[in-house]
């Protein structure tokens, strides 16, 4: 069980990776004239599924279907 | 009247029949409180997955964040980070809310906090926090139709749309009084159909006829830097506290709202809400581009004094006219099924932990009575945007969240611990809301409160100093209290109930 909760700390990347704007607050490097501000968090609205889809397989229970 | 009115209004018309029709959906005996609110809490991944969409996507999403994003420019993206960080709390949350609902037979957050805590108080003030909270979110949503009203011009924006909003309420709780959540339920595959095709229509069609993303970028960085009060597609470092605890602040708030509970208990096992925290962020992606909106409205020389309208008068500039109408029924639709599911969740509420605390009725009665109280949700939120002006609409989801945030310690914290005595979280409570109102006037009813302090100045979201202050007092009054060794409440739940 213990081991399993350990899946769990994955989940504090989002916050990290979004709540900082000072690191991403710039417009270089720009993305298809869309500046790093926009797609760099758009990127993490895309990683955080990702993210969370590892945390279900990760801590699933076996007799679950 | 023009064909993108007659689209719009058969749309409605259709959604409409599909509303009453749902009372048909799965066998339920629609008199009893838990198979009208909760739909008899058979809904599988499918079903929630739209139910959960349809209630966080909302006019908030298609007017309030672009509109933001027209008027702040950078700022306006929060609501990106908001969406990214508000599931994986969901799922660590919810999950656990599920299971100890379920168990318990919970139909409301309020219940549980009266069972935890053994505190009828706190059950009270957990549930008036709620109601209160949920009015102005109904009201963003009725600025939405009504932005959409106002557009279509002629019969629609008759005294400032009230006809037509009155008429759009009128047939909201008609339906909703007698189908109950199955409505909106079923009405939300309609609703996320046309948000879809609308979006994906907006992002292809609207930076391809504006000379694509560089050049839309570049016009509103010229536009917004000319603007009297000048602003810019970056932040500024003194706006960066605002930025992230607006996310933050509102990523909290976001699953304890009565409609997302309502619709999390809908949910027939715990993993529906485990997949559908994992899938649903997919969802903040369509969030982002309509953000962008905001600025292909600058680029596309849209001038308009109310920020709201601008999403309506760029659809109609940039697509046909039978197109707009679809476009329009995506918004009216999208506000309609939230705020159903907002006053079915409100009216639960008052009915459990409010009513029944003073006079017991029957079951019978008790959803008689619940579907009367969603007629007075949709009232009160359509006399709160006749009569309260706020600086963005936005403004209406930040400062109703602000307040709804002050239940976090009690009924979040409270799934894992019970080290807090009850009335040390009454008086954090009563602390957190009047800082926040204290704050909301000083403030001019805008999101964010600029403290001066030993020479700084910080700007932040109003709901992360009320909650500050709140965790204090409640932590400093729980340590008070157990050295008077007060006797706690007893705690009706076991820790075998939460795995």
């Amino acid at each position: 069980m213990k081991g399993k909760r350990r899946w769990y700390l994955v989940l504090i990347l989002p916050f990290v990776g979004t709540l900082f704007p000072a690191f991403y607050n710039r417009a270089e490097p720009a993305l298809f004239g869309v500046p790093f501000f926009y797609w760099y968090q758009c990127l993490w609205v895309l990683l955080t599924p990702v993210m969370m889809g590892i945390v279900v397989l990760g801590t699933r229970e076996r007799d679950d279907v | 009247m023009s064909s993108g009115a007659i689209v719009l209004l058969a749309l409605v018309a259709g959604v409409t029949v599909l509303g009453f029709l749902a009372a048909r959906w799965g066998r339920g005996d629609l008199s009893n409180i838990e198979e009208w609110s909760l739909g008899g809490r058979r809904f599988g991944t499918f079903v929630s997955w739209f139910l959960l969409g349809g209630d966080l996507y909302t006019a908030y999403t298609f007017i309030a964040v672009p509109a933001l994003v027209y008027g702040a420019g950078a700022l306006g993206f929060f609501a990106v980070p908001y969406t990214a960080t508000a599931y994986p709390i969901a799922f660590v949350v919810l999950v656990r809310f599920w299971n100890i609902a379920r168990r318990r037979g919970y139909i409301t957050a309020a219940d549980f906090v009266r069972d935890r805590f053994g505190s009828r108080s706190l059950e009270i003030c957990v549930a008036l926090t709620s109601i209160v909270a949920a009015v102005p979110y109904i009201a963003l949503q009725l600025v939405g139709m009504k932005s959409v009203f106002m557009q279509l011009g002629g019969t629609f924006a008759w005294h400032d749309g009230l006809l037509a909003l009155t008429i759009a309420f009128i047939v909201l709780a008609a339906y909703t009084y007698t189908s109950g959540l199955r409505a909106p339920a079923l009405i939300a595959f309609v609703k996320d159909t046309l948000i879809y095709v609308t979006v994906i229509a907006a992002a292809v069609v609207i930076p391809a006829k504006l000379g694509g993303w560089a050049h839309i970028f570049s016009v509103s960085a010229a536009v917004l830097a000319a603007r009297p009060k000048p602003t810019s597609l970056y932040l500024q470092p003194s706006q960066y506290v605002a930025y992230a605890t607006m996310a933050l602040g509102s990523a909290m708030s976001l699953f304890i709202y009565p409609h997302s509970i309502t619709s999390v208990l809908a949910a027939k096992s715990a993993e529906v809400i485990r997949r559908n925290a994992a899938l649903l962020p997919i969802y903040s992606i369509l969030l982002a581009m309509l953000a962008l909106l905001g600025y292909c409205a600058v680029a596309a020389g849209i001038v308009s004094k109310d920020s709201t309208a601008i999403v309506p008068l760029l659809f109609a500039r940039m697509f046909p006219d039978w197109f707009a109408g679809v476009a329009f029924a995506a918004i009216v639709i999208g506000a309609l099924v939230p705020a159903a599911i907002m006053a079915i969740g409100a009216a639960n509420l008052f009915v459990s932990n409010v009513f029944n605390e003073f006079s017991h009725v029957r079951p019978r009665g008790e959803a008689r009575l619940a579907k009367l109280l969603t007629l007075a949700m949709c009232g009160c939120g359509l006399l709160i945007i006749f009569f309260v002006p706020v600086p963005y609409a936005i403004d209406f989801q930040l400062l109703g969240g602000a307040l709804l945030l002050q239940i976090f310690p009690s009924l979040v914290l409270g799934l894992w611990t019970r080290w807090f005595q009850p009335g040390a979280l009454v008086l954090g409570w009563a602390c957190g809301i009047a800082l926040s109102c204290a704050m909301m006037v000083a403030s001019g009813f805008s999101a964010n409160y600029t403290l001066h302090l030993f020479g700084f100045s910080l700007s932040a979201f109003i709901a992360i100093y009320a909650l500050i202050v709140n965790l204090a007092v409640a932590s400093l009054g729980t340590l008070a209290l157990r050295r008077g060794s007060l006797a706690l409440g007893t705690d009706g739940t076991v820790p075998g109930d939460y795995a």
